[in-house]
């Protein structure tokens, strides 16, 4: 502590120059913040899949369909509790940047399936009564006002037609942990079944299994795929972690992109601050020589260069993390629908920080031995 | 009392036994001190004149041990710093040695007080005793009353003022001064050197000072010349005749 005023009147020695190198470090904190949000929010599936769930989709890709017809076979296999299935919906509400998930369910099996996503019972009841009738995620409803009651058109894409739907707002859901999704639209499977053309009828989008154990869960994926094999509509089916594995690589490798653009970044970051650091120490080689003749050891040299590139690197690490606080909400709100909440956890802002720390202390590193092994008597020869 | 080319004088504070210095300059050795024998006792002011390139900095520094001689010894108090290492000689150079350069070399984001206190940061004193050795300093070179102003609002006179608070502030054992007027007008060199004396006088320092200026080396108790990095005239100033002999 006693060397604090030495330390920070350096740092404000050039203040653009601390400003600039600050603002570098917060402007890649706040990036690697909200990459590795991003990145949690793509793998988000595999935290909220339930171990004792499958999903089985078409074998060719799951946007092909499957008959009803599987259900009674699939629930007749040992180790499966209940079956419920969905269809991809596909509509647009007011504008197609409005985006959410919206999905036809099975209205009777779709709690069983999914006990973690709550329904009140009274709202659950006035769903099943209403045959246009919606429950939607929390998420959802307070990113477009909606409330109970509330009608609302949804104009179909993917069954042919362009004429909107008219959906009833009888549910709010609500997921039981952070994590999960409150951002869909159920509405009732007989209400689409009964608009979508003739050639669609009979037909869902994938199952989703519940199974009595997770210790099952090989052994139920291969019966149901051997029950329709060689059939017209042969099935794949995985765990609902797989699935959501898969599902985000359609999107190309999020976590490869993610962590690429990150390194990068980080990298970038270590070369100007190092760079900054190396100048800093060579325009004070003359203050530092002083500091030596008059009985600094090399390692308190070393540490002084250290300590400034921490500081900035802790100031700049904190602030782009503040700033990632105060933004991803809003960014979360304006990107909603198109991913799950984005949620800044405590193991990121953790993490963002041994990053600056380490950032911080590498870039000091080089300049500090090149301050640590100055001879005082060259120093005062160059300056 | 200074005696240059001694046999022996074990009270002296400084004893330089056969100093050399080589250099080595692409394929030339080029010799900066040769053979150096020199005493200087407590409470002396020794200046040391010559050309460019005589060897005086080689030799200050050499006494502060801020470089290494390639053969010879300096002691100093009893202590040989020749043989020290690297770590043991900064501890020693804390303790005994303080710095007086031509530039001031003041670290210009500190504030006088802080400047002056940084010598101190190195030791195990509160804050409170700090700050006691700091004013002290600072009102011996007449400037407690600038103790929160920063070298850019002092006048070179005064900055040097506060390189030497920051030299005594420690209370060493000897001064090195290299060119300590160098870069000041007369009546601010006049008032350093005044400085200098009341420190040796009042205060019983020791000071060792390399300086081109005839003026400023006849404040001096001796004045020592150098060419070609031998010792090769020493002269009574004449302001202190009484001071000491020549061997």
């Amino acid at each position: 502590m006693k060397f604090r005023a030495l330390i920070f009147s350096n740092l404000f020695r050039k203040k653009v120059r601390l400003l600039l190198t600050l603002g570098s470090f917060a402007v890649a904190l706040f990036l690697f913040a909200f990459l590795a949000v991003v990145r949690d929010a793509f793998n988000r599936g595999g935290s909220v899949a339930s171990a004792n769930r499958l999903v089985t989709i078409n074998r060719i890709s799951i946007i092909q369909t499957i008959p009803l017809s599987y259900r009674d076979k699939i629930l007749r296999i040992p180790g499966v509790q209940s079956v419920t299935h969905d269809n991809w919906f596909g509509g647009v509400y007011q504008d197609e940047k409005n985006f959410f998930p919206q999905f036809a369910i099975d209205m009777e099996n779709q709690r069983k399936v999914y006990s973690e996503l709550i329904v009140p019972d009274d709202q659950w009841d006035a769903f099943l009564k209403d045959r246009q009738g919606a429950i939607v995620g929390a998420s959802t409803a307070k990113r477009f006002g909606w409330k109970l009651g509330d009608r609302i058109p949804i104009k179909s894409t993917i069954t042919g037609g362009t004429d909107a739907w008219e959906f009833n707002i009888d549910g709010i859901y609500h997921g039981q942990r952070a994590q999960d999704d409150e951002t869909q639209f159920w509405f009732q499977w007989d209400y689409f079944e009964e608009r979508i053309p003739e050639r669609f009828k009979g037909q869902i989008g994938w199952y989703t299994v519940r199974l009595d154990s997770p210790d099952d869960a090989v052994r139920v994926a291969k019966a149901i795929d051997d029950e329709f094999a060689n059939s017209p509509y042969e099935t794949k089916t995985q765990t609902e972690s797989a699935f959501a594995a898969g599902w985000v690589k359609q999107f190309g490798n999020i976590e490869l992109l993610i962590i690429s653009i990150g390194s990068v970044v980080f990298f970038t970051l270590l070369l100007v601050t190092g760079n900054t650091m190396a100048i800093s120490v060579r325009e004070r080689t003359g203050e530092l020589a002083v500091l030596k003749a008059i009985g600094f050891k090399d390692g308190s040299v070393l540490s002084l260069v250290l300590a400034e590139a921490l500081a900035i690197a802790l100031f700049g690490g904190l602030l782009g993390l503040g700033l990632a606080l105060l933004a991803i909400p809003v960014l979360g709100k304006a990107l909603s629908g198109m991913l799950p909440n984005l949620i800044l956890s405590k193991s990121v802002l953790a993490t963002g920080i041994g990053f600056a720390v380490v950032v911080g202390a590498c870039s000091g590193i080089l300049p500090g031995i090149s301050a640590m092994r100055l001879r005082v008597v060259d120093a005062f020869r160059r300056v | 009392m200074v005696t240059v080319n001694t046999n022996g004088n074990s009270s002296a504070l400084i004893q330089v036994r056969g100093l050399d210095k080589t250099y080595r300059r692409g394929g030339e050795q080029i010799h900066v001190l040769q053979g150096l024998n020199l005493d200087v006792d407590k409470g002396d002011f020794v200046a040391f004149m010559g050309p460019s390139g005589s060897g005086k900095t080689t030799l200050l520094n050499l006494l502060g041990g801020l470089d290494v001689p390639t053969s010879g010894t300096v002691s100093v108090a009893g202590d040989e710093i020749t043989h020290m290492s690297s770590g043991k000689l900064t501890d020693w150079r804390a303790r005994h040695v303080g710095f007086v350069f031509q530039m001031y070399n003041l670290v210009p984001v500190l504030t006088a007080y802080q400047n002056v206190e940084l010598p101190l940061l190195l030791t195990r004193l509160s804050r409170s005793a700090r700050r006691e050795h700091v004013e002290a300093a600072l009102a011996i070179v007449g400037l407690h009353d600038r103790a929160g102003h920063f070298p850019r609002q002092l006048s070179g006179g005064q900055e040097q003022r506060v390189a030497i608070a920051r030299a005594i502030v420690s209370d060493p054992a000897f001064l090195l001064c290299d060119e300590p007027t160098g870069d000041l007008d007369r009546k601010s060199a006049d008032e350093i050197m005044e400085l200098i004396e009341e420190l040796v006088s009042k205060h019983n320092k020791t000071v060792l000072m390399v300086t081109h200026d005839p003026l400023v080396a006849a404040r001096a108790h001796m004045v020592l010349h150098l060419e070609k990095g031998i010792l090769v005239e020493a002269s009574k100033s004449r302001q202190n005749a009484m001071a000491g002999g020549v061997a």
